[in-house]
């Protein structure tokens, strides 16, 4: 980040906590953003004229006499097409050894869109995963994330999504990757020969968590001015968006605001809410969809940042390994794609929804009969039945390896459906069960 | 209101993200709306707090490059609507700027557009007459805003007994043209035109009574029609964890509920939300006039992603239009979603400005704010004796799905009825996920509503609630003991009762808001229906073992569920009705 030479130097540093500076300044703007010692900073208080900054590469070692210039403008990025295959840092700085781009520069976290001026979506994304597909379809335009626990493989499922998504560009917005998962992203999107549709920003456990907080925005942008101006269809990894908030709680703590509820700031609904209300659908054909991991402590989803989080999305997506067949499942109880009822039926065959529905009851019945059989009851005949189904339902559609066509999804329900049930005991409308019932053997 | 001659100015001191405290030359009211100029635009922000010559505002815009020293000019009013005809069928944001007037795709900051428009032509027809006594909220005359009859009435803000000196022709106006000519009581005449303004804080109440509400609102929703009642000019409140289908049913509600017009509050929840809303209503057709379901909405809408401030502004904009329209003796069904956020954009305000948090960092008096709002709604009596209502159903976002956390517990004192959406029902599909058993209606209580439902419904009605009801809870009781002690550890009379009351659960209280037919129930169909599963929970069914049971009751269900599938009393309709009574027919003891 080169400095201009009209720009006002300061040396004087009234105050420092781990994540902000205090210097006494004037003629500086809210949010503008300022080099501190040469690290990115942003005005994040003014009172009279002391100017407060939030340095992003954290305060270790900045001295009180450390030089701050201020930029005069907030934060900005250069887009373009040469930002494609091309990894980056925070800051938007290369990481793989690669030129500095050049390109038209656009605002950081700019304004919002005007809702009359979107689309509803409606498009349907197939990712061959039946747990997705069938049971929770994604839209473009959505925004959705993985409520993983932190050893379950998100990652691999989201690169999965990811490449088959038919995406124009796919942006990976990583915060505190670890190095291995950096890699493995690189690697698979490397060997999927989808370098050129992806862009990269990359915050590793390796760099300042602070720096955290601008990937997401970085992200954003770049997805919007490929979705505005060239109207393509994007789709925005974020990964792993409890160690953004967690960033975010370190600076709200800092400013001495209030804490609300797990120490999370009074904000973090409108915090996250103006990062995934990016997802978009415009009309004239660009998109922006995000797909997100928001990693869980103890699997407790009421704890504030998967909460917030949920109030948000447009659902939400749970792995879980099921033990009867051995296989990491999309979890088919507390998966749900809220605008699945844009497409299923509509951009897919009609006894989708039905069909969804009626396997999803009968996959509760099995789980009830379970726990009869955990608590030593007998189990009936028909419960008996229901936990074949769910052997078989798991193992053929709800794990994370099958990779198939929704037809073939549905049409596999229904032979289930007639492996192990009567007609009447599905509960679908009969008009599509004498359609789509197979007719080989009743019962 | 005061109006003061010289217009007070300031200067920014502070900036603390959305709040600004500006050094004020002159006199400020305690939410008084004021400017902050920069150089292509004018950012609007109100007066939150005032400490000596220090106002504290809060901006309703990005706050962005903001600098100390800028200039801040102050309105000298609150925050105020333009109420007058065109309100209906329009977008607009929580400050009632016409979101479609807007240019770009981007919302650019500090651009504020037209409420009304200005230029379109109303056919107006007087309705008082010269030397006529009126006061605030009466009648002058009416025009025809869509297919709505919109009311011209003397302005609110008007004080004291005016004589009419003269009313407008039959015509054509626009909005800004004099309609009526008035003298006040010292004889100084007055012109009034279509258009008044109102501050959203201060309720509107030119109305002569208020009493209790005792007709029910209309739904076409089951769970709430039959089990819980909501009356008209009533409360209710919906919480419910996130996923458990508020949205759904507040859009449910805005699609059938049996008002004149609908205002939607979306209040810091999700873009798509709305422009579902934007796409589908205008053209679904309100199945009871034939008209687009646009054609009587309003769309308030304050996205998660909008500023935060104008959150708080946007359910009062929303409800101050209501009070308009309710004083044109309309029915409106004002809806909010989600309240939670309106409370969450105040605990953000009263946390920078350092204020003493109450429970979990709200402030103190949001318990006040909660009642003084949900207080605004009711069945009025206007001052001609006709009547109108605002019926207000609000959601509520309780963090974790915690229903003991403050905003829930303000509103439980504030609402009359509740739906409480349960994360069980949810999770098992059973959708519209209202807890049937904790959810409850005070209207139920009042004797006024008990004869309104008897006189409208049915003699029986009330009882036949009530045995619903019991059922459900002898059914939940039957299912404890069951998964306690095992299936051949209860008689088979406890499966029998378990799955009568599954038969009402499944046919009386799930409904599929995605399906043409079942999504709306009227209340004849409702009727038939009950008595119909109230016949058959009054049966005596012959078992020898509870493996039957559990098959034979997922048949009956399977039936009814297909009769609610079809159009009510069409023939296929009666065919698997007489399928059914052959299935009981099997049965029968
Ligand atoms: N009546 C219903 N019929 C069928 N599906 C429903 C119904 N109600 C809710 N759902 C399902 O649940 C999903 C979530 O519902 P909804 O958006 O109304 O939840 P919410 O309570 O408003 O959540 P949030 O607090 O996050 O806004 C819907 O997208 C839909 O899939
Ligand atoms: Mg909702």
């Amino acid at each position: 980040m080169e400095t201009q030479a009209f720009q006002k130097i300061h040396t004087k540093i009234n105050e420092i906590t781990k994540a902000t500076i205090s210097l006494n300044a004037s003629g500086v703007g809210n949010e503008e953003i300022a080099l501190v010692n040469g690290r990115l900073a942003q005005v994040v208080k003014i009172i009279g004229n002391e100017v407060t900054l939030q340095v992003y590469g954290g305060t270790e070692g900045i001295p009180t006499d450390a030089e701050v210039i201020f930029f005069g403008r907030s934060a900005n990025l250069k887009v373009g097409d040469e930002l494609s295959g091309r990894f980056f840092n925070a800051y938007g700085e290369p990481i793989d050894g690669g030129p500095e781009v050049e390109g038209e520069e656009i605002e950081v976290g700019g304004p919002t869109v005007n809702p009359v001026r979107r689309l509803q979506p409606s498009e349907f994304i197939p990712t061959g995963i039946a747990g997705i597909d069938l049971n929770n379809a994604l839209v473009t335009g959505q925004k959705i994330p993985f409520f993983a626990d932190p050893d379950q493989p998100y990652n691999q499922v989201m690169s999965m999504v990811a490449l088959r998504a038919q995406a124009d560009k796919i942006i990976l917005g990583g915060m505190g990757l670890t190095n291995d998962d950096y890699l493995y992203y690189k690697n698979v999107f490397d060997n999927a020969g989808a370098l050129d549709r992806i862009i990269s920003f990359v915050n590793t456990t390796e760099d300042p968590s602070v720096e955290r907080l601008l990937v997401p925005d970085m992200c954003l942008s770049t997805a919007e001015h490929f979705a505005v101006e060239k109207n393509q269809k994007v789709l925005v990894l974020l990964t792993d968006m409890t160690l953004f908030a967690d960033a975010l709680s370190i600076v709200s703590n800092r400013m001495d605001q209030i804490p609300s509820k797990d120490s999370m700031p009074g904000s973090l609904y409108s915090d996250l809410a103006r990062i995934y209300e990016k997802a978009v659908q415009f009309p004239e054909g660009g998109s922006i969809t995000i797909v997100a991991v928001t990693t869980l402590s103890g699997g407790d989803i009421t704890h504030a940042i998967p909460d917030n989080t949920g109030y948000i999305t447009e659902g939400q997506l749970f792995l879980r390994h099921d033990t009867d067949v051995g296989k990491v499942i999309v979890d088919p109880f507390r998966s749900l794609s809220r605008l699945k009822q844009l497409v299923i039926g509509k951009k897919t065959r009609e006894d989708h929804p039905q069909v969804m529905n009626a396997a999803i009851r009968l996959f509760a019945d099995a789980s009830n009969a379970k726990t009869k059989l955990e608590n030593g009851f007998d189990l009936t005949e028909y419960d008996r039945r229901t936990l074949e189904f769910a052997k078989d339902y798991s193992e053929k559609l709800l794990a994370i390896d099958v990779n198939i066509e929704v037809d073939e999804m549905l049409d596999t329900a229904w032979r289930l459906f007639n492996k192990h049930f009567k007609r009447t005991e599905v509960s679908v409308k009969k008009d599509l069960v004498d359609k789509y019932w197979p007719n080989d053997s009743e019962e | 209101m005061s109006k003061k001659d010289n217009v007070t100015k300031g200067k920014i001191t502070g900036i603390i993200a959305n709040l600004v405290m500006v050094e004020a030359d002159g006199p400020v009211q305690q939410n008084e709306i004021c400017y902050i100029v920069q150089e292509d635009s004018r950012l609007m922000s109100e007066v939150i707090k005032v400490m000596g010559t220090t106002a504290y505002i809060q901006v309703f815009e990005s706050t962005r490059g903001l600098k100390v020293g800028d200039i801040v000019e102050f309105a000298g009013h609150m925050l105020e609507v333009n109420l007058g005809p065109g309100i209906l069928s329009r977008n607009y944001d929580g400050l009632q700027n016409d979101l479609d007037r807007m240019e770009g795709i981007f919302l650019e900051r500090g651009s504020q557009t037209d409420a009304l428009d200005h230029e379109k032509k109303y056919d107006f027809k007087p309705i008082a007459k010269k030397d006529d006594t009126v006061i605030a909220g009466d009648w002058l005359g009416e025009v025809t805003e869509n297919w709505l009859p919109h009311k011209i009435m003397v302005p609110f803000k008007f004080k004291g007994k005016f004589t009419v000196k003269s009313v407008a022709e039959e015509g054509e106006y626009t909005i800004d043209d004099t309609m009526a000519v008035l003298l006040d009581e010292d004889g100084k005449e007055i012109e009034v035109t279509m258009v008044q303004q109102w501050p959203v804080k201060v309720p509107i109440k030119n109305y002569r009574e208020k009493p209790r509400p005792f007709k029910m609102l209309e739904t076409g929703i089951r769970i709430i029609d039959t089990l819980n009642p909501i009356g008209e000019g009533g409360t209710g409140f919906i919480p419910g964890p996130f996923g458990s289908g508020k949205t759904v049913l507040q859009h449910a509600l805005s699609k059938q509920a049996e008002a004149d017009m609908i205002i939607m509050a979306a209040c810091g929840e999700r873009a798509n939300e709305v422009v579902e809303i934007f796409t589908e209503f205008p053209e679904l057709e309100d199945p009871r006039t034939g008209r687009k379901l646009m054609e009587r909405t309003t769309i308030i809408a304050n996205t998660s992603n909008m500023p935060v401030a104008a959150r708080e502004a946007s359910v009062y904009t929303a409800m101050t239009i209501a009070e308009y329209y309710r004083a044109m003796g309309l029915k409106i069904l004002l809806l909010a979603d989600s309240t939670s956020r309106w409370a969450q954009a105040l605990r953000e305000m009263s946390n920078r400005m350092e204020e003493l948090p109450g429970p979990d960092a709200y402030p103190m008096d949001l318990t006040a704010i909660i009642s003084m709002f949900y207080s605004r709604a009711g069945y009025v009596y206007l001052n001609n004796g006709e009547t109108g209502s605002i019926t207000f159903i609000g959601t509520v976002s309780p963090a974790g799905g915690n229903l003991k956390e403050p905003v829930t517990e303000a509103t439980k004192k504030a609402a009359r009825s509740f739906y409480a959406l349960s994360q069980d029902r949810a999770d098992s599909k059973r959708y519209p996920a209202v807890d049937p058993i904790d959810s409850y209606s005070k209207y139920l209580e009042y004797p006024e509503m008990v004869d309104y439902l008897k006189q409208n419904i049915g003699d029986k009605w009330p009882a036949h609630v009530q045995l619903l009801k019991d059922a459900l809870l002898r059914g939940r009781e039957a299912s404890e003991q069951i998964n306690i002690l095992g299936d051949d550890g209860v008689p088979v009379d406890y499966h029998i009762t378990f799955w009568k009351s599954e038969v009402m659960d499944f046919v009386v209280l799930q409904q599929d808001a995605f399906d043409e037919i079942d999504a709306q129930t009227s209340i004849e169909r409702q009727k038939y229906m009950l008595e119909k599963v109230i016949d058959i929970y009054n049966t005596n069914f012959n078992f020898e073992h509870f493996e039957e049971v559990n098959e034979y009751f997922k048949r009956v269900i399977d039936q009814l569920r297909q009769m609610n599938y079809t159009e009510f009393k069409s023939d296929q309709f009666h065919q698997f009705e007489k399928d059914l009574e052959q299935i009981i027919e099997e049965r029968k003891a």
